[in-house]
Parts: structure tokens; C-alpha cells; sequence
């Protein structure tokens, strides 16, 4: 300190500026209270429709009833969830078999083995991929994938089928479990690395026996991320796998679990939970009636699962955190 | 108190009483000199870039026993441990030129594979770095891509009791290596470095992030490691370069070896005026 005999200015700032301070944190905090409000209402008619729907339709029988037909006109109207929850797990499933395994072994490469320039190049092209209209997606599966899967493997195959769409959805997401798994990856200190390679393992051992199992909340992450989204994805699967709520021919139990031929499911049209609102809301429906209120049921139905999904992923990048 | 400030007094310690009086240098007990090399550079350059890290280093390494590398900030004598598991490899601007003979053989011969190399040859590094596994699978690492085909658990008590952490360890081992402190880490990371019983180890500042206490064992443990494998260590104190090792060799600015000999004749009668004045703390 020197000896200056001049006090130094701790003098409160002015009114005005206090205000000022003041109105800034009131504006973020209204920035933020806007999604949350957006929550809250969001679930609130989520809740008071689906009620409304729940007593006129017995929930048991919207869990269990295997037939959709919401339409008043010609015959008797059912909502029966089954035949939408069966596609939309052929989607995810499907979806997840492409997007994990593909996802996981490029975010591998991208953060262990490609050299600075293919990252360079890499990274930037998956975000395109990315960026993508769902839409397009759908048109591509439509035009390209099923013609091409039609002319190879499976001339049987109708044009609007669950697999091309489910192929794409899977695609789509590659992106998605890449980067944030690449991400995870990148961020696992070099030191662990290097007292890898001290040891004499090779890139393959570092990168999967090292890193990975460093990273692997985030890698999980980004695969309950993934599925939430194939689960709700809408555009593609309304483009390329018709919207037709039919139940596949149900077998002899296996196991317990009835059984149901996968290609029976995959190589025919299908119809999923989110379809199915998409075509009640692109009716013309006034609000109160039956099938209305069942788009908020369907709604609750997925909102439930992909929050129950958020949790677990939640958890799961609790349980396995390992701090470096 | 703070790493940096032990170790300055360490180091101002050094400059009053390394010349005059004879403080424990060398051999610790340990005989003559061993006559067998166990590492040995020839005419050996490393460049980073057009930056010349290492200037035409020559140099035999003695088995089972404690070579210390010092010399100030920059001198190359990290380059130099690195160079020896090949470890700058996987530095794409690095290059060498020279021989670096491991039993009899350049290890830079196009028919070497690195990962051989660094299977005999074990590595402990600056900051502990341990993986966020437990205390069991950190040590048995090593074996596990070595394909050991042994008792893992009795090899890999072997070698906690050889890094002095089995007491401390022994009914933790399915906890993660990050709960123990920096010292049990380093520990821990000499452990997986001896599991699959290389026949060198490197130590690049082994002690530097560690508290006096906890450095002092790493010695203790350094000095019991030199009777069954050949220690390298790379160190900014020179008072453990004198304290623990055999031969010590100082590295200059530009990665020259100025002097290399026996730890007790560099530290009480050095050839060489700048080698005299660097470990008196004229200058470094």
C-alpha cells in the first residue's frame, strides 16, 4: 500500500446504477422463467386433456386394446395404443442399431485416431448431417432407401415400410450420439493416455479400455439422448412409413412374450405414436371431441416415456461418473 | 507449504553444503558400478520441428542402478527419457536421429514395434495419473494387454508391497485409485509401472507435484527399486539427484550433455566450471 493520504472511493454507487444492475438480473430472469412457464403449461394441458379423454376411454383399455381407428366415420371408433407402441419400438430399435454402434465407433476415430485435419473436415460434415430438415430425411428414405433396399434385399417390401424409416431416423441421430460422445472422449485428460502407452498399449487399448470406460457417462448419455429423440421423431416416419396402425400377426409366446416376426413389422407400413397425433391434428377436429382428446393422451404417453428416459440418463451419468 | 518453495529451499540447502561436506551421494549401498549397460545413446540428435531438443547425446546407462538426468528448464533431459521408450513417437514434429540401444538393440530399427518396447521398458510421469479404476485394475493393467497368464491378485500384490502402498491399500482395492493422495497415487502409478516386471523405469519428475513427505518416500522406494531394475529419473532437485542416484548426468541449455559420472564426483568435484556452477546455483 502506498502512503497516499487520499481515502480510496468506496463510496455506494448511485441509485440509478443499483436500478440499472437490478433490471438486468429481473430481464435474465424472465428470459428463464419462460421456459419454465413453457413447461408448466405445456404439462398442465397435457394432463387436463388426457383426464378428459381417460374418462370416456377406460385407461386399460387404451393400454391394451391392439386397434387404432380414432375416426368416427365408417364403424366403431377404438384406441388401442398397442399397434403405435409396437412401431414406435421398431423405430427406436431399429434407429438404435444404426445410431450406436455407428455413432460410438466415429466419435472413437474422431477423438483418437483422426488426425487434426480429417477432424477438421469430419466434425463440421456431421454437423451438416445434423442440420438436416427431417423432412428430407423422410423423402430420401422414400425415394432412395426403400427402392434400393426393394431391388436387393427385400423385393417383398412395401413402399411405405417401418425399415427405411427407421434406417433414417437411425442416420439422423448418428450426429447426435457422435458428437456428444466425442465430446465426453476428448475431454479425458492426455496424462491417462500417455500412462496407457507407457505401458505398452496399443490405440485400440487406450482408446477402449482406457477412454471409453473414462468417458462412458457421456457416452450413455448420448445414447439415451438419441433414442428420447428416434422415439419422438415425426417427419420422417409420416414421409416414408405410411400411416397405416396396423397390428402385426401376433404368434406363439416365446419365453412369455408373445412373439411377433420382425419382418413382418419392418418390411410393411406402420404407424407410430407420434404419427398418429400428427394425423388426428391434421384432421379437422374441433376441441372436446373423442379423438382430440386422445392426441393429448398419445401425448402424455410419450412425454412420460422420454422424461422417464431423461432420469435414467440422469442416473446413469451419476452411476458411472468417474472423476479424472 | 507449496511445492516450489520446498523445493527452492532444498535447492539453496544444496549450493551451502554439496561441495563441502559429503551428504549421502551415490550408491546407497548398492556395489561398484555395474559393468553391464542397460540403455545406450550413440551420437543421438532429437529435433522438435527445426528446434533441436537433444544435441549429439552419447551415453551408457548402467543396470540396477540409479541414473539421475538434471540440468535447468528446457535442457532436453524430458526429450531424453522420452526418447528412450519412444515415447516422442507420437509427437509428429519430433525426429531423431542416432542410436538409442536397449539389450544390444537400436530401438529406432525399422523392425522395433514401440509397444514391445514400452512393455521392458515402464514409465512414471510428473503428475500422478492414475486411471479412474479401482487400485486392483490400475495395477493389473499392465498385464491384462500383456496377456499375463500368472496369478493376477498375487502379482498384483507383489507389486503394491514393491511400491510400499500394500498396507496402506490392502483392504481398499475395489476403490478407485482417485480417492488415495497425490503420494499413494504416485505410488500406485510406480506399482502399475513394475507389474509387468519391465526391465527399466523412467521416472520423468516423479516427485515434483508431491509434498516433502510424500516425496521422501517415493525416494526411499526409488532407492529399493534400483536392486531389481535400472531407474532413470529425470529430476529438478538436485539434492535428490544427489540423494538417490548412482551416476547423474547434466544436461545443458540446447540438450547438450555437458558431464556425466558417478552422483558423488559431479556433486563434490565436477569437471567441468558450468557443471559447478549449475549445481551450486549459479544459474539454472
Amino acid at each position: 500500500m502506498t502512503d497516499s493520504t487520499e481515502s480510496p472511493d468506496l463510496q455506494r454507487r448511485s441509485g440509478l446504477t443499483r436500478l440499472k444492475e437490478g433490471t438486468y438480473g429481473g430481464f435474465f430472469a424472465a428470459c428463464a422463467a419462460i421456459t419454465l412457464l413453457t413447461t408448466v403449461a405445456i404439462i398442465v394441458t397435457l394432463l387436463s386433456d388426457a383426464v378428459a379423454f381417460f374418462s370416456q376411454v377406460p385407461i386399460t383399455e387404451f393400454l391394451t386394446s391392439t386397434s387404432w381407428s380414432p375416426n368416427p366415420r365408417g364403424g366403431g371408433q377404438t384406441f388401442g395404443i398397442v399397434a403405435l407402441v409396437i412401431g414406435t419400438l421398431t423405430v427406436t430399435i431399429t434407429a438404435a442399431f444404426v445410431a450406436i454402434p455407428v455413432g460410438t465407433l466415429t466419435a472413437i476415430y474422431l477423438s483418437e485416431y483422426a488426425t487434426p485435419n480429417a477432424r477438421s473436415i469430419l466434425k463440421p460434415l456431421l454437423e451438416i448431417l445434423a442440420g438436416i430438415p427431417t423432412v428430407v430425411y423422410g423423402y430420401f428414405a422414400l425415394v432412395y432407401i426403400t427402392p434400393a433396399l426393394k431391388a436387393t434385399l427385400f423385393p417383398e417390401m412395401s413402399t411405405f415400410n417401418a425399415l427405411s424409416a427407421s434406417l433414417m431416423v437411425g442416420i439422423m441421430t448418428i450426429p447426435m450420439v457422435s458428437s456428444i460422445s466425442e465430446d465426453a472422449m476428448s475431454a479425458v485428460p492426455d496424462d491417462l493416455r500417455q500412462a496407457g502407452y507407457g505401458l505398452g498399449a496399443t490405440k485400440f487399448e487406450v482408446s477402449t479400455g482406457i477412454v471409453v470406460p473414462a468417458s462412458i457417462s457421456g457416452i450413455a448419455s448420448s445414447y439415451i439422448l438419441a433414442v428420447s429423440r428416434a422415439i419422438g421423431e415425426t417427419m420422417i416416419v409420416v414421409v416414408a412409413m405410411g400411416a397405416q396402425a396396423r397390428m402385426p400377426t401376433v404368434g406363439e409366446t416365446v419365453l412369455g412374450i408373445p412373439f411377433i416376426n420382425p419382418a413382418d413389422v419392418l418390411l410393411d407400413s406402420g404407424m407410430t405414436i407420434t404419427v398418429a397425433m400428427v394425423q388426428i391434428a391434421g384432421g379437422d377436429l374441433t376441441g372436446g371431441t373423442l379423438p382430440y382428446d386422445a392426441m393429448f393422451a398419445l401425448g402424455l404417453t410419450l412425454f412420460v416415456v422420454t422424461l422417464v428416459m431423461n432420469v435414467l440418463s440422469d442416473i446413469i451419468a451419476e452411476r458411472y461418473r468417474e472423476e479424472y | 507449504m507449496s511445492n516450489t518453495e520446498s523445493e527452492t529451499q532444498t535447492e539453496t540447502e544444496a549450493s551451502d553444503s554439496l561441495i563441502t561436506t559429503d551428504v549421502e551421494t551415490g550408491s546407497n549401498g548398492r556395489s561398484a558400478p555395474s559393468n553391464r549397460t542397460a540403455v545406450a545413446a550413440r551420437d543421438l540428435n532429437v529435433f522438435y520441428g527445426d528446434e533441436q531438443a537433444i544435441d549429439d547425446v552419447t551415453m551408457e546407462i548402467p543396470e540396477n542402478r540409479v541414473t539421475a538426468l538434471i540440468g535447468p528448464s528446457g535442457c532436453g533431459k524430458s526429450t531424453f527419457l522420452r526418447t528412450i521408450n519412444r515415447m516422442n513417437d507420437m509427437i509428429e514434429v519430433c525426429r531423431v536421429e542416432g542410436d538409442v540401444e536397449f539389450g544390444g538393440k537400436n530401438v529406432y530399427d525399422d523392425d522395433v514395434d514401440p509397444v514391445a518396447l514400452r512393455r521392458k521398458i515402464g514409465m512414471v510421469f510428473q503428475k500422478p495419473n492414475p486411471f479412474p479404476k479401482s487400485i486392483r485394475d490400475n495395477v493389473a493393467y499392465g498385464l491384462k494387454i500383456q496377456g499375463f497368464d500368472g496369478d493376477v491378485d498375487e502379482r498384483v500384490e507383489e507389486s503394491l508391497k514393491g511400491a510400499a502402498l500394500w498396507d496402506e491399500v490392502k483392504d481398499q482395492l475395489d476403490s478407485s485409485g482417485l480417492d488415495l493422495s497425490g503420494g499413494q497415487q504416485q505410488r500406485l502409478c510406480i506399482a502399475r509401472a513394475i507389474a509387468p516386471d519391465p526391465e527399466v523405469i523412467l521416472m520423468d519428475e516423479p516427485t515434483s507435484a508431491l509434498d516433502p513427505v510424500a516425496a521422501s518416500k517415493i525416494e526411499d522406494l526409488i532407492d529399493d527399486l534400483a536392486e531389481e531394475y535400472t531407474v532413470i529419473i529425470v529430476t529438478h532437485n538436485m539434492q535428490q539427484a544427489a540423494r538417490i542416484s548412482d551416476r547423474t548426468a547434466v544436461f545443458l541449455t540446447g540438450g547438450r550433455l555437458v558431464e556425466y559420472d558417478d552422483t558423488t564426483k559431479i556433486f563434490e568435484d565436477p569437471e567441468e566450471q558450468r557443471v559447478e556452477d549449475y549445481i551450486t546455483g549459479k544459474f539454472g
